[in-house]
């Protein structure tokens, strides 16, 4: 089963292959892996997309929680959670598919933010199966270029990941 | 007081001190000549000059095995670093605490590929349980602080410390701090009481008890509450190859060592029970075989680990306890003391003679018509003329299975040996180690031709420091687990395991200033070692070459895949 896993950890030099090299070590997957510094600049947030058994997920939690520089980890499908992904897309936008991805994109509410000449550049977040949506609906050769960055995730209410 | 101000080399040896370090073991080089310059005016530790690096980590490996203390081992930069690699790996596996100190090309040149430039930290990485690569002068007191305790407390393992040459030339004022703390690391030592309770109730209700110990029991210094425990509640109990030591082996609770080279009772005794107390054990390949075929007699587990990450990695736990193994069995203990009253133990008696009639298979017993030197026998004289209370190292292989299987170990932290990794070379540079820390201890590598041969260079290292070691080589002419494979699963055919064009060994040990035996002759066997032992010798290292069977195999064994209970016996070949 597809899990999002969210952890802080110490914004020190090496952190990101500390945990990217125990997946590979370990034979885990990631679907994706997202990390930037958080409000308070010594600590990193890292939102992970893995799959794998209830044991194997466990197990990743635990693997993780002893990586030294790791302070909390948090797995996010443990209860009701918001899950975001940012894409950008450009495609083909020649007079007769204009107004269709218009509207598509309308339909996703994802935002043209460049209109050129035979191209239109989209901006859409969503969760990840919706971006995936999107671009099922889109004529598949008007796909030019996609840039995706992963999933982001963060609790409902007061699940909260703090120190 | 104000505080001095000193260069980054001598911030590093007065950490050293602080940390009431008494050996490092090391080798120079470029990018640790401050460092080394600085160890030069120092005497309040004492430095141990190998031969290479390798040797350098395994025996600072080794010194930790034996004392429970901090092993630290110095390297320097690119090659050093690397050599230092399979050190590193080796007692990452086996969770023993060290520092590690390597030099670094200086600040300006990394990534520049300099000369003896690595990406130490980042190569070192998968095999430490933490590392560091220092870029300020002001943070090398506080990082080596923090290196000794991430080694030392938690799951214990080895942390390197990264240091770029420039900083070790840089000054500043030396601080060393007295406590750290580290938000991210936080260890669990104290066992969950309600867990500990449950536990209880567990085993003595328990009709076919078992207990299982390895490594961490050894680590944890749990080997007298292990013993109280066991002896009270009356349980049988078996050691991982990790685990030797941690319960006496001359008691009659003691079922043996488990696993791949198992006894017949130990095996049996942990496939059939319904209840199974794991105390610092981690149920790998080697000991509990195939996971599935071990579950398939439905048991109750309780695990006791400080490490959660240990508990159902490989078998599902019923009762994790996650603390230090020597305060969780404590608390067992007392919560035992309500308890004991209402504790039948006569529940276990009918279990108690089936593990008798596993033991009376006597599965340990091999052929020996009294012509050719039968290692199994070396082993036990070697125990016998040592009154089982030497420390024993082992390099890894078919000696290493015997020594641990022939040689009883009553006490902890003397049976010495690389069971994770299974690190062939380890045995010299351990008895290193293990002599540095007790110099007035007997103690003995048991090893092979092959094994020997892989840290060889270090018995210049013993002439230098007078280590008078005493090297078991039972010498097969064949990488004798290899040729145990090749016999078993590929048809007999030695691809490669025959080691030929062995040196002298005798003239070998003698040009290098020691004492060198060959012994051929099976009536000569006890005479020998007794005159290797004898106090004529005492001062002197002797390296024995046992010239041994060489068709000889370890007995029972589990083939790899197999279940615990698919044991090949001696009797069956």
């Amino acid at each position: 089963m597809r899990h999002i896993i969210s952890l802080l950890m110490e914004n020190e030099s090496g952190a990101l292959s500390r945990v990217s090299g125990l997946f590979s070590a370990r034979g885990y997957n990631i679907e994706s892996l997202n990390v930037a510094p958080t409000e308070d600049e010594t600590l990193s947030r890292m939102t992970i997309v893995t799959s794998g058994s209830n044991e194997v997920i466990e197990q990743i939690i635990k693997q993780l929680n002893k990586l030294v520089d790791v302070v909390k980890v948090l797995d996010l499908n443990d209860g009701r959670h918001i899950e975001r992904e940012l894409m950008i897309v450009k495609v083909k936008a020649t007079s007769k598919y204009r107004d269709e991805v218009k509207r598509i994109s309308d339909t996703f509410g994802g935002r043209i933010i460049e209109m050129a000449e035979t191209t239109f550049t989209i901006e859409l977040t969503g969760p990840t199966s919706e971006l995936d949506d999107y671009l099922d609906s889109l004529e598949k050769s008007s796909i030019i270029e996609t840039v995706r960055t992963g999933a982001l995730g963060i609790g409902r209410g007061d699940r909260i990941l703090k120190i | 007081m104000k505080p001095e101000i000193i260069t980054g080399a001598e911030i590093t040896i007065r950490s050293l001190q602080e940390e009431n370090v008494e050996f490092v073991f090391g080798y120079p080089g470029g990018a640790v000549l401050n460092i080394y310059d600085a160890i030069h005016q120092q005497n309040k530790f004492k430095h141990v000059l190998v031969r290479h690096e390798q040797a350098a980590v395994h025996a600072a490996d080794a010194f930790s095995r034996a004392t429970g203390k901090v092993g630290v081992a110095l390297v320097t930069s690119g090659p050093g670093a690397t050599n230092a690699v399979t050190g590193i790996a080796t007692a990452h596996m086996d969770s023993i605490p060290m520092v590690i100190i390597s030099g670094q090309v200086p600040t300006h040149a990394i990534g520049s590929d300099a000369f003896q430039e690595c990406d130490t930290v980042g190569i070192t990485r998968p095999c430490v349980k933490h590392n560091f690569l220092v870029k300020d002068v002001k943070k090398i007191a506080s990082t080596i602080k923090k290196a000794f305790f991430i080694a030392s407390t938690g799951r214990p393992g080895p942390v390197l410390v990264d240091i770029p040459k420039d900083i070790t030339t840089e000054t500043t004022e030396f601080l060393y701090p007295k406590t750290i703390e580290m938000r991210s690391y936080n260890p669990v030592v104290k066992g969950h009481s309600g867990q500990i309770g449950k536990a209880i109730d567990l085993l003595i209700s328990a009709k076919k008890p078992m207990v299982y110990s390895g490594g961490g029991a050894v680590l944890g210094d749990a080997a007298e509450s292990l013993t109280k425990l066991v002896k009270k509640l009356d349980l049988p109990i078996t050691n991982t190859l990790m685990g030797l030591g941690g319960f006496p082996a001359s008691d009659k609770n003691f079922l043996g060592m488990l696993g791949m080279h198992g006894t017949y009772q130990a095996n049996m005794a942990m496939q059939e029970c319904d209840v199974l107390l794991a105390v610092g054990a981690r149920f790998d390949d080697r000991v509990i075989s195939n996971p599935e075929h071990f579950l398939k007699n439905p048991k109750k587990i309780i695990h006791i680990d400080i490490d959660p990450a240990s508990i159902s990695k490989r078998v599902k736990i019923d009762i994790p306890i996650v603390g230090d193994v020597d305060l969780v069995l404590i608390d067992l203990l007392k919560a035992y003391q309500g308890l004991e009253k209402n504790h039948n133990k006569k529940l276990i008696s009918p279990w108690m003679e089936k593990i008798k009639s596993w033991s009376d298979t006597n599965c340990m017993a091999y052929k020996d018509d009294g012509s050719v030197i039968k290692p199994q026998l070396v082993v036990q004289k070697l125990h016998e003329v040592t009154k089982g209370d030497a420390f024993i190292t082992s390099d890894v292989g078919q000696h290493q299975m015997w020594a641990a299987q022939y040689y009883p170990f009553d006490k902890p932290r003397r049976w010495i040996n690389s069971g994770g990794l299974g690190t062939m070379g380890v045995g010299l540079p351990y008895a290193m180690g293990c002599q540095l820390a007790f110099p007035e201890s007997q103690v003995a590598c048991v090893t092979g031709e092959a094994s020997i041969q892989m840290c060889i260079q270090e018995l210049s290292t013993c002439k230098q420091y007078n280590l008078p070691i005493k090297i078991i080589t039972l010498n097969n002419r064949y990488m004798g687990m290899v040729r145990q494979w090749q016999e078993f699963f590929y048809g007999n055919r030695y691809a490669e395991s025959y080691v030929d064009a062995l040196p002298d060994f005798v003239k070998l040990a003698e040009s290098y200033g020691h004492i060198g035996m060959k012994i051929e002759k099976y009536s000569d066997i006890e005479d020998a070692l007794k005159e290797a032992f004898s106090p004529k010798l005492k001062e002197r290292l002797v390296f024995m070459d046992f010239i041994t069977d060489e068709t000889e195999n370890v007995f029972p064994m589990i083939p790899s895949g197999k279940g615990l209970s698919e044991m090949i016996l001696a009797d069956d070949e």
